[in-house]
């Protein structure tokens, strides 16, 4: 079933807008949430939103071209090693502050 | 076999090395420093049209690597700094008392942050630069982790936030050009909205990078509690990518694409920078914060050069005295920092008023501290004196007497706020000084600043050799390539 | 795949997204994200764009969401619930304010630009001196190597940044145990790891194989060795090593620095990352399996997370 939408809004454009309202959600997620976790999450929908915009931009005659393909593997696997490194500081840092205040029993460990 | 091939290579092969090594890795900065040093000469002497394709794949497909003036020169002043910090942090151990983790970790960081500044100044690849980007933010980070994790989590959160912006910016120039390339871009670039607001974002992306005034926030809390060797390269190097990148930018791939009108927001945000950044060093307390502010200000006039560049007839002075502000920078900050370190370390507290009596005790330190704050004033004869000198003549030539007042102000400004660290060291003593000397860890802060001020003496050649395929030349060899249209 | 169906997708994708962006409880929150990673896959897949589907649904949604509960976890653990909490209300109006202007300005350059690009009729005649017939394999692999290459170090450098969080006394060490307390249940997961493993490996191994003419590839063979490998050491079937072993530092290295070496080899042929003629078919599938490698056991460790102090596996010698 083939709705009759303007010949504007083919799928590329479609999953474009997808992918720009996804950057507008996630960097007005990122400035209200305070929680450092829940900006990750959203950095990560951001992300996602330029991957879509970056991708569906760069259609070719059946696929999507084989370099816009690649530059967003790429820019997958960058994403994934930064919010690696991002929830570990996050988790560090919340070790280290436990660790700092004396009323902290369980989980305190040996100040470094 | 050409430097362009190694200069990349070289330093990732190091952090294989010092991976592999584990604890032994620290001594590979005794190999390192000078190989590197060597190859970084080799690329400045190469032929003026040294480029080359990546794995010889054409554009607009594959990768150029380019050596011009800028890249040349930020090459050079790269392999000098991490040398000399490396070489520091071998007899002064950079990490946290008990912290194997981060003794041993520092050393594949640096090579990381080595073989991303190195890719990110040679490369005209758009998307490239991201990845370099990436590598050097990552590196930079991790080493700020080692002083404040607190302070580190912020510098990740808003890098992140840049990179992202930068990142939508390449992705909405893809989807309009089919080409990422720089010299490609020079000549298909319009000003229309796609582009105007790629450019937008991947210039405000930069510019947080760049630690640019107003979006300068993470720096100084960085700065201030991360060690020595850290705060080196986070002010010396992190920061100059993004400078770089920016300068491709606006100078080179959108240079149709950007009006007076902006340039002149540039210049401003630069010169508000410089203001600032002064001001706010005066204000501190603890010597550390001090020169991270000056990092502020002095990163402002990287960007207030761009207005003066753009509306130079003949833009060869305002152009060498940018970058050559960018290398004697580079230089100074490194060994202002080094020598700061040592300083603290002797000092009874981490603040100005601590520092008494240290002029005596570790007089040779002191003097680095000096001379690199000779080269930040701007007073001959110093690096930092050839290129504020060359962008005042082109500021006073340009008739932008607002521009050439604040490079005077900021210099009388810088001299306010060394002057005043200077003259706390000159002061007696409060309680006996434990000395921090030892020649192998005062060597270095000496030979950067030193060679901040011989930089004054070597003006002219290195002016030519910023020139080297700069893109207000004649017109650049880019390669005739006809980008695909898209099928109809 | 019809509008209508492409339609539908991006709703749901802009609902997940919504829900785990604002949800109040943290893990609701990262469930919502992993289903909204997996929608993406499939928002991929009707671009074709299958090699990023494979990416999207391996990393972004599934490594990406372990990440995440497993902080969640070591937060809670520390007393902090991550939910979001309230905002002044300045702030958020401002920043909605701003965000639906910038949606706007996107969304108007977005459809200035016409889907269409013509980089496939570059890289098609380029293709048969490869000898392999995905294109995304020869874009990753040999056009744009240098961008692989560098991101691989960068995947390197992250778990280098991740151990130098360790704290006194934890270095050289492990990572926390990830092994499940209930004793059923790790049991459970035990046996079900041992029979995962193996199967992950051909599956890994599998890809990077078909991924020459077919959809996959060294990134997404490595996500499936790595989910292969943290299952097994959340089930206690093998215990993840300590920082310090070098069979551990020798895996980890062995992609990159075998794409290093190819790359400086090259320069007898030409220059950095030249592929000999005739031979850049056996050098891709070399880097590539050596990556994937790599790119798993980097994977793994990077989602194990820092070493703490007095950690202990399982087995003490095991790395699988």
């Amino acid at each position: 079933m083939d709705l009759p939408l303007p010949e504007i809004l083919s799928a590329g454009h479609l999953y474009a807008l997808t992918g720009a309202v996804l950057v507008g959600l996630g960097l007005y997620a990122f400035i209200t949430l305070r929680h450092p976790l829940r900006q990750l999450l959203a950095v990560n929908v951001v992300g996602a939103g330029i991957f879509l915009i970056l991708g569906s931009l760069g259609r070719g005659p059946e696929a999507t071209d084989p370099l816009p393909q690649a530059l967003v593997i790429t820019g997958i696997v960058v994403a994934v090693a930064l919010t690696a490194f991002g929830a570990a500081i996050i988790v560090r840092l919340a070790e280290t502050r436990a660790a700092a205040k004396p009323a902290d029993d369980d989980n305190a460990r040996p100040e470094p | 076999m050409s430097p362009l091939d190694l200069v990349v290579a070289v330093p990732l092969g190091f952090v294989v090395a010092a991976l592999m090594l584990g604890r032994a890795a620290r001594g590979l900065i005794l190999l390192a420093a000078p190989l590197m040093a060597g190859l970084a000469l080799w690329l400045a002497l190469l032929p003026p049209d040294a480029a080359f394709l990546v794995g010889q794949w054409d554009l607009p497909l594959g990768i150029l690597l380019r050596a011009d003036g800028v890249a040349r020169l930020m090459i050079l002043a790269t392999a000098l700094v991490i040398g000399a910090v490396g070489l520091h942090a071998l007899a002064e151990p950079p990490e946290k008392p008990g912290h194997a983790a981060q003794a041993e970790t520092f050393w594949p960081l640096v090579y990381l942050l080595w073989a991303g500044a190195n890719a990110g100044f040679l490369t005209t690849d758009l998307f490239n630069l991201y990845v370099t980007l990436e590598m050097v933010s990552l590196a930079a980070v991790a080493l700020a982790a080692m002083g404040s994790l607190a302070a580190a989590l912020r510098y990740f959160m808003i890098a992140l936030l840049g990179s992202l912006a930068y990142l939508l910016g390449v992705a909405l120039i893809v989807a309009r050009y089919n080409t990422v390339d720089v010299t490609l871009l020079a000549q298909v670039a319009e000003p229309d909205l796609a582009t105007l607001l790629a450019l937008g974002l991947m210039t405000a992306g930069l510019l947080i990078k760049a630690a640019l005034f107003p979006m300068h926030g993470w720096l100084p809390p960085a700065h201030a509690a991360a060690p020595a060797p850290a705060s080196a390269l986070l002010s010396a190097i992190a920061v100059k990518l993004g400078f770089v990148i920016l300068v491709r930018l606006w100078f080179e791939g959108f240079a149709d694409v950007t009006g007076p009108a902006s340039l002149q927001v540039m210049g401003g945000l630069g010169a508000g920078a410089v203001l600032y950044g002064s001001v706010q060093a005066m204000r501190q307390q603890r010597l550390k914060a001090l020169v991270a502010y000056s990092t502020v200000a002095q990163v402002g006039y990287l960007f207030l050069a761009f207005p003066l560049v753009a509306g130079a007839i003949d833009p060869g002075d305002a152009w060498a005295g940018m970058t050559l502000q960018a290398v004697a920078h580079m230089l100074a900050k490194a060994a202002m920092f080094l020598a700061a370190g040592l300083m603290l370390k002797a000092a009874a507290g981490d603040r100005i008023a601590d520092l008494g009596g240290l002029a005596q005790a570790m007089p040779l330190t002191v003097t680095a501290f000096g001379l690199a704050a000779v080269s930040l004033m701007g007073l001959p004869p110093s690096g930092g004196f050839t290129a504020k000198f060359l962008l005042l003549t082109a500021a006073i030539e340009q008739g932008a007497f607002l521009y050439a007042g604040v490079l005077i102000l900021g210099g009388l400004l810088a001299a306010v706020y060394l002057f005043r660290a200077l003259s706390a060291c000159f002061a007696p003593a409060t309680t006996p000084r434990a000395p921090v000397t030892g020649g192998f860890r005062t060597a270095e802060p000496l030979a950067l600043a030193g060679l901040a001020i011989v930089m004054g003496f070597a003006g002219t050649a290195l002016v030519e050799l910023s020139a080297i395929a700069a893109p207000w030349d004649a017109p650049a060899a880019a390669p005739a390539v006809t980008l695909p249209e898209a099928a109809p | 795949m019809t509008l209508a169906f492409d339609l539908i997708l991006c709703l749901m994708i802009l609902g997940t997204a919504g829900i785990a962006l604002f949800v109040r409880d943290a893990l609701a929150a990262i469930a919502f994200f992993i289903a909204f990673g997996n929608l993406l896959g499939l928002a991929w897949l009707s671009l074709d764009a299958v090699n990023v589907a494979m990416a999207e649904i391996a990393i972004g949604a599934g490594v990406t969401g372990v990440l995440l509960i497993l902080a969640r976890a070591r937060l809670l653990a520390l007393g902090d619930d991550a939910a979001s909490a309230a905002t002044p209300l300045w702030l958020r109006l401002g920043a909605l304010a701003a965000c639906a202007g910038f949606v706007v300005l996107l969304a108007a350059a977005v459809l200035s630009i016409p889907p269409e690009s013509g980089l496939d009729r570059v890289v098609a005649p380029l293709m048969p001196g490869l000898g392999i017939e995905n294109r995304v394999t020869g874009v990753l692999l040999a056009f744009r190597a240098y961008d692989t290459l560098l991101e691989t170090f960068v995947l390197l450098g992250a778990l280098v940044a991740v151990w130098s969080l360790a704290p006194a006394g934890a270095w050289p060490g492990r990572p926390a145990d990830p092994g499940m307390a209930d004793a059923p249940m790790r049991r459970v997961a035990g046996t079900f790891s041992q029979l995962l493993l193996p199967v992950a490996l051909v599956m890994a191994a599998y890809l990077v194989w078909a991924g020459s003419d077919l959809p996959g590839g060294a990134f997404q063979a490595g996500t499936v060795l790595a989910g292969g490998l943290f299952v097994a050491a959340m089930g206690g079937a093998i215990g993840l090593p300590s920082s310090d072993r070098p069979l551990l530092r020798a895996a980890l290295v062995l992609g990159p620095a075998v794409f290093l070496a190819v790359g400086l080899a090259g320069v007898a042929a030409g220059g950095f990352l030249v592929y000999p003629e005739g031979m850049a078919k056996t050098l891709i599938v070399t880097i590539e399996y050596t990556l994937a490698l790599s790119i798993g056991v980097t994977l793994a460790l990077l989602v194990a997370g820092t070493p703490v102090p007095g950690a202990a596996g399982p087995n003490p010698d095991g790395k699988g």
